[in-house]
């Protein structure tokens, strides 16, 4: 579909960041290709075990949608995005294709081990979240591929999970986020982990080193300290109007924690509001 | 889309009457309907999509007119802060802004007052929290925001006995 179209071509999807871009006149795209009008990406549903999300549906939509009740770490992203407005406009494809690294959909995916499904001339591929953000702003798109899907194994009924952006106003971005996404058998015993610290590097922070420290352990808040510290010291998070990096560190590390015991209580059954804390 | 000078034919209703006109591709909905059209209640308070004083509603949904171009709401439906009084009478939301002074420069208002309408249109019962959720992507330098919200609670009962 932008093929053809010349090197400059860009699809615009909700605009919500193209736009801001584009204002600043940071960007000269020669064409723009108002992808929101293609029919059938706006879907989402959980079936089979799999939650599939149409690139083109919006924050407002998915933080208001029944997956987001099933799947609560959802809805704490989606709703935490921006503001009322921007949730409007803004996509999930979009979020994951700008890959930005103070953007939330990027650092909750790679909690939920997604895959992004990429269409070209050449067909479809799966793609891996944790290959598919390549840097920031880089991505595994190649060519005039678009982000068709957004796919991820619906988490098990003794899951749970919470995620947490810290920022200074509904319309900043996050200084720093965190996301768990863990299933608990008997006796608060970790049966599986995924761990991330998002705006906290170019791309997502994640450690498999950390995942295992909790893999097949009892949950103690001794024992999540630990992991905390293990993907802390993976992250590089930058100084910047948000903070510096170690004011970026401490915030990562308690908002990890709360998110973390949100995350067992959730997993324990326990319906609980989530979403970002603010300054 | 690619030359500039290049125009495309759109037509978007705005408070329930239809407007076609050529535009430019890069033209942005709140140009189109304050210049276009010239509704000049919509407000431009910012160059980076964070005041929120453009806010008008696109298809049930509030959105920020400064951050989409006219294009992109090609054949929607816009409702701006013109078209909330009916009849000579201001909106019961209207109303309970000026009673409670929701508003002192005014000009976050007309945001807010959409802002306000997408929010009880979709909870018309909202607790303060949701308020407060709601209108965080307007900002107002004046009133410290207690009298806005007091000002949406309030609209939020009459609207309920009304
Ligand atoms: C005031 C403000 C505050 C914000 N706060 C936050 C925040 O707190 N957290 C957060 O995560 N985000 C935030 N955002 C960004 C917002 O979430 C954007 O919606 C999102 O980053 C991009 O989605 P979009 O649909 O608007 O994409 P667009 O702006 O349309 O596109 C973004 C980029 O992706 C490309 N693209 C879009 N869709 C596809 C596709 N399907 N396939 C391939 N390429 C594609 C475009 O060509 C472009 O390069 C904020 C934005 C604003 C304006
Ligand atoms: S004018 Fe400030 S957000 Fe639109
Ligand atoms: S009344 Fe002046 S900005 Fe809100």
């Amino acid at each position: 579909m932008l093929t053809g179209l010349g090197e400059t071509a860009k699809p615009l999807a909700g605009g919500q960041t193209l736009i801001p871009i584009l204002k600043l006149r940071m960007d000269e795209p020669s064409d723009l290709v108002d992808i929101a009008r293609l029919p059938d990406l706006h879907y989402m549903d959980d079936n089979d075990g799999v939650i599939r999300i149409g690139a083109l549906a919006t924050h407002g939509r998915i933080g208001k949608s029944d997956i987001s009740k099933v799947v609560p770490i959802l809805g704490d992203c989606a709703n935490g995005i921006a503001d009322a407005q921007v949730r409007s406009m803004g996509t999930i494809g979009g979020s994951v294709s700008a890959a930005d690294p103070s953007c939330d959909w990027p650092a909750l995916l790679h909690v939920l081990n997604a895959e992004i499904i990429c269409q070209g001339e050449k067909g479809r591929r799966a793609v891996p979240i944790r290959e598919f953000i390549q840097d920031s702003y880089t991505t595994a798109l190649i060519g005039a591929e678009l982000v068709t899907e957004i796919r991820f194994k619906t988490p098990p009924a003794n899951s749970g999970g919470a995620y947490i952006g810290f920022k200074k106003a509904a319309p900043a971005y996050p200084a720093a986020s965190a996301g768990i996404q863990l299933s608990l058998a008997e006796g608060s015993v970790c049966q599986d982990v995924s761990l991330v610290l998002g705006a906290a590097g170019p791309r997502p922070v994640t450690s498999v080193e950390a995942e295992n420290y909790l893999r097949g352990k009892t949950l103690t808040a001794d024992r999540l300290e630990q992991a905390a510290e293990i993907l802390l010291d993976a992250s590089d998070p930058p100084a910047d109007s948000r903070g510096s990096s170690e004011f970026k560190r401490a915030m990562l590390k308690s908002i990890f924690l709360k998110a973390a015991f949100r995350a067992i209580e959730r997993a324990g059954g326990e319906r609980i509001e989530g979403g970002p804390e603010y300054v | 889309m690619s030359d500039e000078a290049q125009t495309v034919s759109i037509e978007i209703t705005i408070n329930g009457s239809r407007y076609q006109r050529e535009v430019e591709p890069r033209l942005l909905l709140v140009e189109f309907i304050r210049e276009e059209v010239g509704l000049t209640g919509t407000h431009i308070g910012c160059d980076t999509s964070y005041c929120g004083a453009c806010t008008v509603i696109l298809d049930g949904e509030p959105i920020k007119s400064c951050t989409l171009f006219a294009v992109q709401a090609d054949g929607g439906e816009v409702i701006t802060v013109e078209g909330l009084e009916q009849n000579d009478e201001l909106h019961p939301i209207q109303q309970a802004f000026s009673q409670h002074h929701g508003l002192q420069c005014g000009f976050c208002t007309p945001g807010m007052l959409m802002s306000s309408l997408a929010l009880l249109a979709e909870n018309p019962t909202p607790s303060e929290k949701e308020i407060r959720k709601q209108l965080g992507g307007n900002l107002c330098r004046c009133t410290g925001y207690q009298n806005i919200i007091k000002a949406v609670q309030d609209a939020a009962k009459t609207m309920q006995e009304g």
